[in-house]
């Protein structure tokens, strides 16, 4: 009884270390339990609090489980078509400069159908932040396999598990990005433990700021979870993914500016 | 030498029990309650509020962001 | 600035066009018979006379969905392409009349199906005016005759865009796009500083975030938002149907037709009558909405109407409908990139109306 009492008594807003942002609108996500996607959502909110561009934000959301992203993120956004985000997004940067203009995309959005917009934007340079969720899996339509679905992984669409040679290799496209002259800063991130989305968030925060620098594309991927996909406990997944996805998609900067060489 | 205090309020109702916040504390102050919120989720709960050093690493890695977290010196 | 008069290409009178009309943003990609517009617009500094921007895209669905994200921000931005690439475009135009988006879409059409030939046709009347992409929409579909209406649509077409938060199509063909005819500019007028309360600016402190989709889940929500969308196709019916009649007061017959086949009508009509039959000349501008009530009008006092189309036969339809077996009603047309001759059309109506040739 005497700890419960001094528990109270910590519940005091002089003491408040962590809340969540007002930018993530009080709407409960529709994500699954354990879902990375509520997490890079998160980051990402608190970036646009943190660095004041609430009212400069223009978001361009996708098809696939993050379709609804502006149900939860209280800025400015358009939901695109299946894969042409970055086309949707080139043109409001262009014609709004001075404005902060994200894609938010899942594998199946990015690396299948909209592998030409997103290829085609990052080799223009467009001045926007690319964020991938990368789960190896199309979630949204019930788990089937995508272009980043691993070898062996099984899928609904790969039931007995992805064989390269009948079904092709895994589309690594944050490796590709980062070999075109118009990206800036390109990164591979996961949000799966607290140091994790700590280095997420910094990764994040960086191509926000070179944005406001005219410097190029920026692209983020966050390699994730898919618990109802992978059909895993959330624990289970994130164990799974670090064993089995990070091998594959290892994390870490793939493209690191020059003037952030040497640091 | 002042000790860290911390405590950890779950916005029950809107935590689905993933236990990804259980199993990132470092100090082992979260359990799953032992009855399911409305949506039917055994939600998060401060098992051990006498751990809690204000860490924040369960609101950090939360996926729903439900966990908000407080911390003082005593 | 006065009115300037220009000897012009179709495609070309369309760009500059848009560059007076305080267009702010062009996305296309080449394909014949309009990559003139493109080319026009890259060569004249539009960034620098007005602030225009011009993006040559990497594909046609590319820059419609670029169109979508101008639009999107209330900016007043267009595309244009040819058959083929408006057939890629059509999911973007569809998710474009879904979110209630305003821009200009150039169908300098081409002969098809596939990729047919590069010769004009009007094949692509169906497509353009029935919807084109999935889901119960229309566009507002403009049909040039000139070079001059190049120029003026693209006016025109914004002001409808913007007054019904719709996609609107110039439906051109290769021949109004490629041949050159003097042309009036209009003077400039600016590019807007104001911008629609529902578009994407960034939301600012003042007011909700604005939210630019065509997706609702909810069945009613969805059957709800359908028919905001009927209504607002009814109010264009009613409002702003666009024809023009030539020496129909006194016809017999009618010839229907719009754009290119219009003004070959137009000869058919002077040479029906040297003969002493009396042919009038019903164009339709707008093609949707379409002159259904004019057409039923002229129906009663008529002995039977000819549609004129270089297409196996789809205004027709529309015709068919507005007349309501009121008077015969036939097609005649080429097809695969050959523009009717005005004898062909006299000798047609003869053959089908009156007997003999």
């Amino acid at each position: 009884m005497k700890e419960a009492t001094g528990i109270k008594e910590i519940i005091k807003p002089e003491n408040l270390a962590y809340q969540r942002t007002e930018v993530l609108v009080d709407n409960t996500l529709s994500y699954c339990p354990g879902c990375g996607h509520g997490t890079t959502h998160r980051i990402l909110a608190e970036l646009i609090e943190e660095l004041g561009l609430q009212s400069t934000t223009i978001g361009v959301s996708p098809v696939g489980c993050s379709v609804l992203l502006y149900h939860y993120l209280d800025v400015d956004i358009q939901q695109a078509a299946h894969g042409r985000a970055p086309a949707v997004a080139t043109a409001i940067k262009r014609l709004l400069p001075d404005s902060f203009v994200f894609t938010y995309q899942g594998d199946g959005d990015l690396a299948a159908i909209g592998t030409s917009e997103t290829i085609h934007a990052c080799n223009r340079g467009e001045n926007i932040l690319i964020i991938f969720v990368n789960n190896g899996i199309y979630g949204m339509t019930g788990g089937q396999m995508a272009p980043t679905t691993i070898p062996g992984m099984k899928s609904s669409t790969s039931p007995f598990g992805r064989d390269v040679k009948t079904m092709g290799n895994p589309l690594k496209m944050t490796d590709i990005v980062a070999t075109l002259d118009g990206t800036y800063y390109v990164t591979r991130q996961s949000v799966h433990t607290p140091a994790n989305v700590r280095r997420a968030k910094k990764a994040m925060r960086k191509a926000i700021e070179y944005q406001k620098l005219n410097r190029g594309t920026c692209f983020v991927e966050i390699v994730s979870n898919c618990p109802s996909g992978w059909k895993m406990t959330p624990v289970e997944s994130n164990k799974w993914m670090e064993a089995n996805m990070f091998p594959y998609y290892p994390l870490g900067d793939l493209k690191v500016p020059s003037e952030e060489k040497g640091k | 030498m002042a000790k860290i205090r911390g405590s950890i309020v779950v916005d029950v109702e809107k935590c689905k029990g993933c236990e990804v916040c259980m199993v990132s504390c470092p100090t082992g102050t979260i359990a799953m309650a032992k009855e399911v919120n409305s949506k039917g989720y055994f939600n998060a709960y401060p098992a051990n509020p006498e751990l809690c050093i204000g860490c924040a690493s369960c609101a950090i890695v939360c996926p729903d962001g439900v966990i908000t977290v407080y911390k003082t010196k005593i | 600035m006065e009115k300037e008069l220009r000897l012009m290409k179709g495609n070309e009178a369309i760009a500059e066009a848009a560059i007076r009309a305080g267009v702010d943003g062009y996305f296309g990609y080449p394909i014949t018979p309009q990559s003139e517009i493109l080319e026009y617009l890259m060569e004249a500094n539009p960034y620098e006379r007005t602030g225009m921007v011009v993006l040559q895209a990497e594909s046609e669905i590319a820059a419609i969905n670029m169109v979508y994200g101008g639009a999107g921000c209330g900016k007043k931005v267009m595309t244009s392409s040819s058959s083929p690439g408006i057939s890629l475009k059509q999911e973007g135009i569809s998710y474009i009349a879904g979110a209630e988006l305003p821009c200009l879409i150039v169908n300098v059409v081409r002969a098809g199906p596939g990729l047919g030939t590069i010769q004009p046709a009007q094949s692509d009347y169906f497509q353009s005016v029935k919807g084109g992409g999935h889901g119960d929409y229309h566009l507002i579909v403009l049909a040039p005759a000139s070079v001059q209406d190049m120029a003026d649509f693209v006016e025109v077409g914004f002001d409808l865009a913007f007054k019904y938060r719709n996609p609107v199509l110039i439906l051109s063909d290769g021949a109004i796009g490629q041949m050159m005819e003097k042309v009036y500019l209009k003077p400039y007028i600016p590019r807007s500083t104001v911008f629609p309360e529902w578009a994407t600016t960034g939301k600012t402190a003042s007011r909700e975030r604005n939210i630019i989709t065509s997706l609702d889940l909810d069945p009613d929500g969805q059957e709800d938002f359908n028919h905001k969308l009927q209504a607002k196709y009814d109010d264009i019916k009613k409002n702003e149907v666009r024809f023009e009649e030539f020496m129909c007061e006194d016809a017999e017959y009618i010839l229907i037709a719009y754009g290119t086949s219009a003004r070959v009508c137009q000869k058919s009509v002077q040479i029906a009558r040297g003969q002493g039959i009396r042919v009038g000349l019903l164009r339709p501008i707008t093609l949707f909405p379409f002159p259904s009530v004019r057409i039923s009008q002229l129906a009663e006092k008529v002995k039977g109407m000819l549609s004129v189309e270089m297409s196996a036969g789809q205004m027709v339809e529309d015709v068919l409908l507005a007349v309501n077996g009121k008077v015969p009603v036939r097609h005649f047309g080429r097809m695969g990139g050959i523009v009717t001759t005005p004898d062909e059309v006299v000798d047609t109506l003869k053959t089908l109306f009156i007997g003999g040739k």
